[in-house]
């Protein structure tokens, strides 16, 4: 393949992830999932558990940009929530410049901790 | 070796959200033997060192978490005297008819007040790639991945755990060799054996019911579980915790996550249990020391973060 024909030098732009309410943001890759994007880059903006769409507990509301997501568990994300933007940062891929709001889901934000 | 009419934990079947990347995970990572993918398009898997078909069945569905949870009895007699004692408890039990997973015989069905579905079952086929009977080998072919031994047992979330361990203790005939509870007594976590492992099933309180939270494969040895972190970093899998080792039940261990987010467990040691063995406590304060021995501490989302 010859220079002129090559297509522009997409794996490595990076899109920029923030937050709504003005906090955090970080970059990320287009193959690149929203949430392992931020811990490679050691940023705490969204709880990070299963990181397999299984949990809940990462769950975001994508309130600009564009993206597309993996299979996420109905449980966490119904048919009408994805209508919303809510997504499983752990399964949302970027495809442009993102503003996110977290939102976990409602079953898995209270912590089961074992205290005295 | 059993105590019980209820011989060991037979098999789980797990939802995954994707049947190809997991069986790639279970298969390929874990080190399971994939029995065949049926034509009702569940995956049937086994360990190497497991004689009957299968002990782990995925199906793929839309949201993670388990289906249901079947331990292995020691006679189709056994079986009906387990179904009947469950009824005159006033427990509601469905047959499951032979056949309805390929190999297992009829299957006895309940809900526990944790919301779990269990079965007992007496009859499944044996693999013909189980262990060698005759001169036999450590193994047909040796182990792939993980090189899991077997499936061991399962951690489960719900809101009335004593109520479910009443089930495993009065009609099922488990006794408790672990608990932890709260000032007032209240038991946060209860490990169950039927046999003579530390644990076979255990329980811990949570505000949701019907949660998974690991599914925990059996391995050979502390160096294993290096080998087994060894992988979850070069595949890059998900990592919980680990490799460490527990307080409770003195398991060496490591946690990771299958791609659909359900959490597994290898871990390999542990003490072993006789049912005349006193039931060990572990006060609340001492839950980190309980769960993981070497750090004292639970991380926040090693009880939340559940499927
Ligand atoms: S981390 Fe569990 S669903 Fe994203
Ligand atoms: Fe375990």
């Amino acid at each position: 393949m010859n220079a002129a024909s090559s297509p522009p030098d997409v794996p490595d732009a990076e899109f920029r992830v923030t937050f709504g309410d003005g906090a955090g943001g970080f970059g990320c890759r287009p193959d690149e999932r929203v949430l392992l994007a931020m811990e490679r880059q050691a940023r705490t903006d969204i709880p990070v558990g299963c990181r397999g769409g299984g949990c809940g507990i990462c769950r975001v509301q994508v309130v600009r940009g564009p993206y597309r997501t993996g299979p996420m568990s109905r449980r966490h994300i119904t048919a009408e929530d994805a209508m919303e933007g809510y997504a499983l940062a752990c399964r949302l891929y970027v495809q442009g410049d993102l503003v996110l709001v977290r939102r976990p889901a409602p079953a898995a934000s209270i912590p089961a901790r074992v205290t005295t | 070796m059993a105590m019980t009419d209820v011989l060991r934990p037979g098999y789980l079947q797990v939802r995954v959200l994707d049947l190809e990347e997991a069986i790639v995970h279970y298969r390929d990572r874990i080190g399971l033997d994939l029995v065949e993918v049926a034509p009702d398009g569940r995956a049937y898997l086994k360990a190497y060192d497991e004689f009957d078909r299968h002990s782990i069945v995925l199906r793929q569905a839309d949201e993670s978490g388990l289906d249901v949870v079947a331990f292995k009895v020691s006679s189709e007699a056994a079986l009906d005297a387990l179904a009947g004692r469950l009824r005159n408890a006033g427990i509601t039990t469905t047959t499951i008819p032979e056949g309805e997973q390929p190999g297992v015989g009829r299957r006895i069905r309940f809900r526990v007040p944790t919301g779990h579905q269990v079965e007992l079952y007496a009859t499944i086929a044996l693999s013909d790639q189980g262990p060698m009977i005759n001169n036999p080998d450590l193994w047909r072919t040796e182990p792939r991945g993980m090189r899991a031994i077997r499936f061991d047992h399962c951690l489960l979330h719900g809101q009335d755990i004593d109520g479910t361990a009443k089930i495993f203790t009065d009609i099922l005939g488990f006794a408790t060799s672990e608990v932890a509870v709260t000032p007032d007594g209240q038991p946060i976590a209860i490990f169950l054996s039927c046999g003579m492992k530390a644990h076979d099933i255990a329980l811990v309180r949570h505000h949701e019911d019907g949660k998974l939270h690991h599914v925990s494969f059996l391995l050979e040895s502390w160096s294993d579980i290096g080998h087994a972190a060894d992988l979850i970093a070069q595949h890059n899998m998900s990592l919980d915790i680990g490799p460490t080792r527990h307080g409770a039940t003195r398991g060496q261990t490591i946690y990771f996550f299958d791609p659909s987010g359900n959490r597994n467990e290898v871990f390999s040691g542990g003490y072993q249990f006789y049912p005349d063995n006193p039931t060990r406590t572990w006060t609340a304060d001492q839950a980190g020391k309980a769960i993981f021995y070497y750090e004292k501490k639970l991380h926040e989302t090693f009880l939340s973060v559940v499927t």
